[in-house]
């Protein structure tokens, strides 16, 4: 039961990454209709540049922890925001009345430059940091000696996933922007037509989805204590996995599916066997399409004639 | 979603040097934002296990400049082409050049190829690279029935080429089958895998169908890692047997080609000898593709393609179509995974990356779906372009991501945009291949 309880905090934890990089693939593909290829490697970017400025302002002489990390989280979320935009405006904006594939093998493309440009830019290496936030508490002292432990990274994660997505979420459903993100979601011609401004609506889409994998990059940097410039693929595979399963195109479906994948991995690595733990996550999705094809909160698409 | 509709308009852009100064310092500015951090700063793990940097402020400052002067030359080259989507007067005589080239592009391609080996005897290298892109040929040729043709995205195509190469290499190291008894059987069991793939997705469309096709490219993969008493694991089978030209090996032995036929040995015999073979492998791949288009089965892939519920109305078994295609499709990537084994004489699941799946789409799409020549022409131009800038280290995957990515803008519809017809009224009329629908699953 210790055990059960210790995995599911842990897989709970590990699911909020998966589900912040997943809200940036199912916006994406609400409003554009477009598998965002590159998503991944932004999120790795933006473990990068939460490492750098990290680096950099700890060697400025900042000692306070929880003004670094604002610091931090502002400047990752900003820049990786910033390659968002540029990405939509040079590899998908070019393209968006083209025919589907298109679009997605030029972010397929852009995930090749993106992967390469950090390993070219910072080196093929892992880099490591020291643990930043540490201590935790211990919730229940088992009899063999198993502890559930609570680690403060792990609050942090939590609670940064859900005021995040508190701010997500007044910003698509109460604000004047996520009113113009509904409507061009909806039908983009009659938006134009009633004055919303489509490029930009979509161009924000992409600096929102950006800076929440800069968030989720972070937080993995804080979570695992490494970065490389290898792991946007699987990640980026993992979320979209999420997204899917959770029914593309709906936000609180990109959430669940995130902890689902989440949790899935981590008790089958924990039950059974660590190195299988990629093939049930994926296994389960091909289950889970054969009985729901448009995952658990999706909505069925109705076809014209 | 109606992202087809509206097409932006081309209003008259505003020009004048200061618009393109504006421009260009819009575009220096936010490359600076950019790279401030990745380029300007260089992370390191440091010798106590620590992470050091150092800056690199000089680069970032050529680059930053870099993207100031591209910036305006791009914008200049614009001006002066003016806007993407005008008609273009092509004069008569040009047209003409041109629609006789198209018409024996094809088969002066084919006779060069057959001379290949006989041109570049001496050099091996080109030998080994045009032997690696005819297999790319083949295998964007087996993916085209299923995108091309039937219209069904997928994002695993790697995983039958793995299951053709890891059928052959174990067949062979285990069992001591021949090549050419293996070779059948590894397209069976792709073909198989195929249906084991189809099955599930049979319901599916578009994007969750990509997805799974991924997902499943993934399983494979991770299962050839992980099983390893069965294939070795990351280290991948060693010592597969070379083939053999019908039970009279290459070598230099005594019941070896050379000695048999009198000659003396080269090397190069083998390699002339894998060339042909991939070559008439990639053509029966052709041969076939251009027959089963002609077939019930292959007019039925492409009204799948155009529209699956006028499909139904119609009384076509939606389920066996997708079947096949998903079927034919992985028997030639078998094919060509087992060939690749055989070359190879090792393989590895780092053969077998998404990056393989995405460059045979690439392929694929570059070729204009469904057009043979384009496929071709596509191989040519990715593999070769890519083994071009093997002088460029490693900076060669972020010119080749660079490069898809402007393919891409460029002609999105591919190097081909014109495709003949399969069926026709009277007149034999190419259509524009902005009228067929594709990977819509």
């Amino acid at each position: 039961m210790d055990y059960f309880a210790q995995q599911l905090i842990n897989g709970l934890v590990l699911g909020s990454i998966y589900g912040l990089i997943a809200i940036g693939y199912t916006m994406v593909y609400g409003i554009v209709g477009m598998i965002n290829f590159a998503h991944g490697d932004i999120f790795m970017i933006g473990g990068f540049i939460a490492l750098i400025s990290f680096l950099v302002l700890v060697s400025l002489g900042l000692t306070a922890i929880p003004l670094i990390l604002l610091i931090v989280l502002l400047v990752s979320m900003a820049i990786t925001a910033l390659y968002g935009w540029t990405i939509e405006r040079i590899a998908y904006r070019p393209l968006r009345h083209s025919f589907r594939l298109a679009p997605m093998l030029s972010a397929i493309g852009m995930s090749f430059v993106l992967t390469n440009f950090s390993q070219v830019s910072q080196g093929a290496r892992v880099k490591p940091v020291p643990p930043i936030i540490t201590g935790g508490y211990t919730l229940h002292e088992g009899p063999a000696g198993f502890a559930v432990q609570l680690s403060n990274i792990q609050i942090m994660v939590v609670l940064a996933t859900i005021v995040v997505l508190a701010l997500f979420t007044w910003l698509v459903s109460r604000t004047r922007l996520g009113r113009d993100m509904r409507a061009c979601e909806q039908d983009q011609t009659m938006a134009a037509l009633l004055g919303v401004d489509v490029d930009r609506t979509i161009s924000m889409t992409f600096v929102i989805g950006a800076a929440l994998a800069a968030v989720a990059g972070m937080m993995y940097l804080l979570y695992y204590g490494l970065v490389d410039f290898f792991m946007g693929f699987v990640a980026g595979i993992k979320a979209f996995t999420a997204a899917v399963l959770g029914g593309i195109g709906s936000l609180p479906g990109a959430m669940l599916g995130g902890l689902a994948i989440g949790l899935i991995e981590t008790f089958w690595s924990a039950y059974f066997s660590v190195e299988y733990k990629d093939v049930a996550a994926f296994s389960i999705l091909i289950v889970v399409l054969i009985f729901m094809p448009t995952g658990l909160l999706g909505r069925p698409e109705v076809e014209k004639v | 979603m109606s992202a087809t509709s509206a097409r932006p308009s081309h209003a008259a852009q505003p020009s004048g040097s200061a618009f393109i100064l504006k421009k260009a310092l819009i575009s220096a500015l936010v490359a600076l934002v950019l790279f401030s951090l990745m380029i300007g700063i260089r992370t390191e793990a440091g010798p106590q296990g620590g992470l050091i940097y150092w800056t690199r402020f000089g680069d970032l400052a050529a680059l930053v400049g870099a993207v100031f002067g591209g910036s305006i030359v791009v914008e200049l080259l614009r001006q002066w082409w003016g806007p993407v989507d005008k008609d273009r007067v092509v004069p008569k005589p040009v047209q003409s050049a041109m629609s006789f080239a198209g018409r024996w592009l094809a088969p002066a391609l084919l006779v060069f190829t057959f001379l290949v080996p006989v041109i570049f005897y001496n050099q091996r290298y080109i030998l080994d690279l045009s032997i690696l892109v005819l297999t790319y040929v083949m295998l964007g040729w087996g993916l085209n029935v299923v995108v091309g043709l039937a219209g069904l995205l997928d994002l695993g195509y790697v995983a039958f080429y793995a299951v053709g190469a890891y059928s052959y290499a174990l067949l062979a190291t285990n069992f001591g089958l021949s090549f050419w008894v293996c070779l059948p059987l590894a397209g069976i069991l792709a073909a198989f895998w195929g249906v084991l793939l189809g099955f599930p997705v049979l319901r599916l469309r578009g994007d969750y169908l990509a997805i799974v096709t991924l997902a499943f490219g993934e399983i494979i993969r991770l299962v050839i890692i992980n099983w390893q008493s069965l294939t070795g694991g990351p280290n991948g089978v060693s010592g597969i047997p070379r083939p053999t030209m019908f039970g009279i090996p290459l070598t230099a032995g005594d019941d070896g080609l050379a000695a048999k036929l009198g000659i003396e040995f080269s090397p190069t015999h083998r390699l002339v000898f894998l060339f042909y073979l991939i070559l008439a492998m990639a053509l029966i791949t052709n041969w076939v593709t251009i027959r089963l288009r002609r077939l019930p089965i292959g007019r039925a892939w492409e009204a799948l393609r155009e529209d699956e519920v006028a499909c139904r109305a119609l009384g076509i078994n939606t389920t066996t179509t997708k079947l096949t295609a998903f079927a034919t499709g992985a028997m030639f990537g078998g094919l060509a995974g087992a060939f690749f084994a055989t070359r190879q004489g090792f393989i590895s699941p780092e053969s077998f990356t998404f990056q393989e799946s995405a460059l045979v789409l690439a392929i694929v799409v570059l070729g204009g779906m469904g057009s043979q020549l384009g496929v071709a022409l596509a191989a040519l131009t990715m593999i070769g372009g890519f083994e071009l800038f093997r002088g460029l280290d490693q900076y060669r995957m972020l010119v080749f991501g660079m490069a898809m990515v402007l393919l891409m803008i460029w002609r999105p519809r591919g190097l081909i945009g014109h495709r003949a017809p399969t069926v026709f009224l009277e007149r034999n009329q190419a259509i524009s291949s902005d009228l067929v629908k594709e990977g819509h699953g």
